[in-house]
């Protein structure tokens, strides 16, 4: 079941560089004795991980990708690094790129350069997805900020929706800083959002904060640039993504994994938590076990912490005191050694999940027995909760405010926007918090 | 990728437009070492084989193709002959094609009507082709560049007729406009009027003004002639700063140091600022920004486009042992009143945008860290508290390992208004030179640009 992924803008294309890095890295990079497996589960992981993300054309291996960006600079940077890596290359046919970018302007991203290029980007998709034997689903990459990965990644995600009514949409959204990356990325939040959230089928949402802290904190880099960023996410990425087992033995596709984790049409966001990070040199010094990996990662669900440190160990799972994070669902990812042994019933705490959900049928656990990525054991928690509310409604507060002083909104309107759709976009926002609200 | 042309107009529009060319020269020989005519040169140059009488434009293809010669994207007028016949006696002749030049004999007198209306009526036909065919030799024509003075009688006047010419023939392509304005103590009496008179074309029509104040430029050459000592005395002191690293010299471009002109110094300034503004839009980064993304995060209402630049590091010191604090003073420099280029305290005013250009070896930490630290110490507008755009090029400018330029909508642009504003209602109060400007039909015309 294969995975065709859209990277949308200059964000979306540099992510995703990373993203099929990472998986590239793991498969393929790491020596038979490090993976804990015997050499024929290992060699069926590789064949389930080309099925999955990568084509053998032409003798090399293929990302199953297509690469779109209103200007050619970063794609050309993206493709030559692949090649550069020897793992992988990307497809030079399976790129669209225009000229004159889509200057931070939703409006422009979504009206201007989504009716012009959409039929040429459906096509590439198209042709992407009959190279698979049985396609799963789609992989979007897109920021928020900007106007290319926002703007025409929405337009995409809308046909994309319409051309494969059944495949399922998984879009991974980067919410930009908290202080500016962009000044109008409210704006361009607001309007994506709102609009995924009719096509797609699941939001997933990393933050650059977040990521930039666990750079900083538990990776120890001292110049944290944005390939050290994307390099957290591709690792957060592949970690689920990546083939694993549930217990009775059904594989992890897009579909299985998203007709879990998104139960209710209404309740799309998902965020990710993985632990451990930390600095290559500390790998080798550190040694953990599940019990404690599996508390850390309860513990940070609960009390709505990104990394192991820091955590607020105060909040506890009572109705009285300190307000804690409910959820939708939660899947639970273990790889590495001894996965079989883990206890997982503190995420089956009815506590954690709204009375009207059974409790049992709201954790899913996947395994594999395959190390990841270097690490002994590693456990990462993809979850349908109320994390993302804090930043969501930070933004909305944000744009609202500049929309009340009516400011950039004439750039918007050049290009075809009206007021009223800010203002849908107002309103189906601000529905999505009071739903996760009440949960 | 897009191009940019260039249209400078006047004497002083002509000698800034003449460092920029010089500069960009210097930029893009320093990086294109394999002499291929590739994307990043095309933005503002044409390859053009010159063995036809007509040189014959070469597109840039698959981006393998040698140069053979470079041709500016740029228009070049003038009201009289002597600027630019000395640009084209000198050694950037061969830059410039005679057909982008359109020059006239006597002058326009410091005078904006004579400018706006008698040129502009004489000229438009010309110039209007001669922008037509710079725009069709094109591949992807993205934006203006618009340079001239606003105290003269030709910059002033027959720059904001082009102006209104763009934007009649072109409404789709951004118009930026660097337009150098008059200090309080300007050699030419009529300036106030002529200035007035332009800043209504400039507020209809442009959509972005860069406004530069002599005076603030040569604060900032002189801040720098006081720490770099002459080459001759080349001392070997702690601090001793990097010969050519001054965003105020020209070397290593085609013009000479003998050949420098006084103004060279401050012009190189203003020519800086162009370059660094495009340089994200020509070359690689982690977080690119494109020209269409200024306008469209620092415009917030549409007459609000008056920008206030400011550069920094003003020269590179060549002593390693200075430690590497040099990154964060760079940032808390770019917002003192001495490195704007008007004479502004951006500080104790309002902002309602910023955006950083930083281009060289910095990260996205470094930006982040200096945002925090700076936020506390900067008003913003209350709808746009956290009004940041930051770009990240990863090609250094010529000569320093990092730089860093501030573009800001700061209220502190209405200091410069005003002055200008109190100096045009003395002369016109007394209706000095009013009989000059016969074609200003009545007082309220005068009004409406006040």
């Amino acid at each position: 079941m294969s995975v065709v992924t859209l990277q949308m803008g200059q964000c979306g294309n540099q992510v995703g560089g990373q993203f099929f890095n990472m998986i590239a890295r793991d498969t393929f990079d790491q020596s038979l004795a490090k993976c804990n497996v015997p050499r024929q589960t290992n060699q069926q992981f590789i064949d389930d991980v080309c099925e999955r993300f990568f084509s053998q054309e032409e003798g090399s291996l293929k990302a199953r990708a297509v690469m779109v960006d209103m200007e050619p600079k970063v794609i050309a940077m993206t493709t030559t690094e692949a090649k550069r890596s020897g793992l992988f290359q990307y497809n030079n046919k399976q790129q669209f790129c225009q000229k004159c970018g889509s200057g931070n302007n939703w409006a422009h991203g979504f009206l201007v350069h989504g009716s012009k290029c959409s039929q040429q980007v459906m096509d590439l998709i198209q042709k992407e997805a009959e190279k698979c034997d049985r396609l799963e689903g789609f992989f979007t990459l897109m920021s928020l900020a900007g106007g290319t990965g926002s703007g025409l990644g929405a337009y995409i995600t809308q046909c994309v929706r319409d051309e494969f009514p059944h495949s399922f949409i998984m879009n991974q959204v980067t919410w930009p800083f908290y202080t500016g990356e962009v000044i109008v990325q409210n704006y361009n939040a607001v309007l994506t959002l709102s609009h995924l959230y009719q096509s797609s089928d699941a939001i997933l949402i990393v933050e650059n904060d977040q990521e930039q802290k666990i750079c900083s904190q538990l990776l120890n880099i001292k110049k944290i640039s944005f390939s050290d960023i994307n390099e957290v996410i591709g690792h957060k990425l592949a970690s689920f993504l990546q083939p694993a087992k549930s217990n009775n033995l059904t594989s992890n596709h897009l579909g299985e994994m998203l007709e879990h984790l998104v139960p209710h049409p209404e309740y799309k966001l998902l965020t990710m938590k993985t632990i451990p990070f930390m600095s290559e040199n500390n790998i080798q010094y550190s040694a953990y076990q599940w019990p404690g990996l599996v508390k850390h990662l309860t513990q940070m669900l609960i009390a709505n912490a990104s990394m192991e440190e820091g955590i607020d160990w105060g909040v506890k799972l009572s109705s009285t005191g300190l307000a804690y994070n409910k959820s939708m669902a939660n899947s639970l990812f273990l790889r590495g050694l001894d996965v079989n042994t883990v206890d997982v019933s503190s995420f089956k705490d009815g506590r954690l999940y709204p009375s009207w959900l059974p409790s049992e049928a709201c954790l899913a656990s996947w395994t594999n027995q395959r190390t990841f990525n270097k690490y002994e054991k590693s456990a990462s928690l993809v979850s349908n909760s109320q994390t993302p509310l804090i930043s969501l409604n930070h933004v909305i507060d944000k744009a609202w405010s500049m929309f009340t002083s009516r400011a950039y909104v004439h750039q918007y309107i050049k290009h075809g926007l009206a007021e009223e759709d800010f203002l849908d976009s107002f309103a189906c926002l601000e529905q999505v918090i009071k739903n996760y609200k009440d949960l | 990728m897009t191009q940019s042309i260039v249209v400078q107009v006047g004497q002083c529009g002509n000698q800034i437009g003449f460092r920029f060319w010089d500069l960009a020269l210097r930029e893009h020989s320093s990086l294109n070492k394999t002499g291929l005519y590739d994307d990043a040169v095309s933005s503002f140059f044409r390859n053009v084989d010159t063995r036809y009488s007509d040189p014959a434009d070469i597109p840039v293809g698959h981006g393998l193709g040698k140069i053979k010669d470079l041709k500016a994207r740029a228009v070049l007028i003038d009201m009289e002959e002597g600027v630019v016949n000395e640009i084209m006696k000198g050694p950037l002749r061969g830059v410039f094609d005679y057909k982008q030049l359109i020059t006239d004999v006597s002058g326009a007198g410091n005078n904006w009507a004579i400018g706006h209306k008698m040129y502009g009526a004489k000229y438009k036909e010309e110039i209007s082709e001669t922008i037509r065919r710079a725009a069709e030799l094109c591949d992807c024509l993205q934006c203006f560049f618009v340079i001239h003075s606003m105290g003269g009688g030709t910059g002033s006047g027959l720059g904001s007729f082009v102006l209104n010419l763009l934007h009649e023939e072109y409404p789709d392509i951004y118009r930026f406009v660097m337009a150098v304005y008059p200090s309080h103590e300007d050699d030419v009496i009529t300036s106030p009027y002529n200035s007035v008179l332009a800043m209504r074309q400039l507020t209809d029509n442009a959509d972005c003004v860069l406004p530069v104040e002599n005076q603030a430029l040569v604060d900032i050459v002189n801040k720098i002639n006081q720490a770099n000592p002459k080459l001759a005395e080349r001392k070997s002191s702690r601090g001793h700063v990097k010969a050519g690293s001054a965003i105020s010299t020209g070397d290593g471009g085609i013009v000479k140091g003998k050949d420098e002109k006084p103004f060279d110094s401050m012009n190189n300034i203003a020519a800086n600022v162009l370059l660094n503004m495009t340089s994200s839009a020509r070359f690689e980064g982690s977080l690119n920004v494109d020209l269409n993304e200024i306008t469209m995060n620092l415009v917030p209402f549409p007459k609000m486009h008056y920008l206030v630049t400011s550069q920094t590091p003003l020269y590179s010191v060549s002593d390693v042992h200075i430690p590497p604090r040099r990154l964060d003073q760079m940032f808390s420099d770019a917002f003192s009143k001495d490195h704007q280029l008007i004479k502004a305290d951006p500080k104790h005013s309002l902002y309602l945008a910023c955006a950083l250009m930083v281009r060289g070896k910095v990260e996205v930490s470094d930006i982040r860290r200096n945002i925090e630290r700076l936020q506390s110490s900067l008003k913003f507008i209350h709808w746009n508290r956290d009004g940041w755009k930051t770009g990240l090029c990863n090609v250094a400018p010529v000569g320093q390992p990092y730089s860093l330029l501030t573009i800001a909508n700061n209220t502190c642009v209405h200091h410069t208004f005003s002055g200008l504003r109190d100096r045009f209602v003395k002369l016109y109060k007394r209706k000095v030179m009013y009989v000059v400007y016969p074609w200003k039909n009545n007082s309220k015309h005068v009004s409406q640009h006040i």
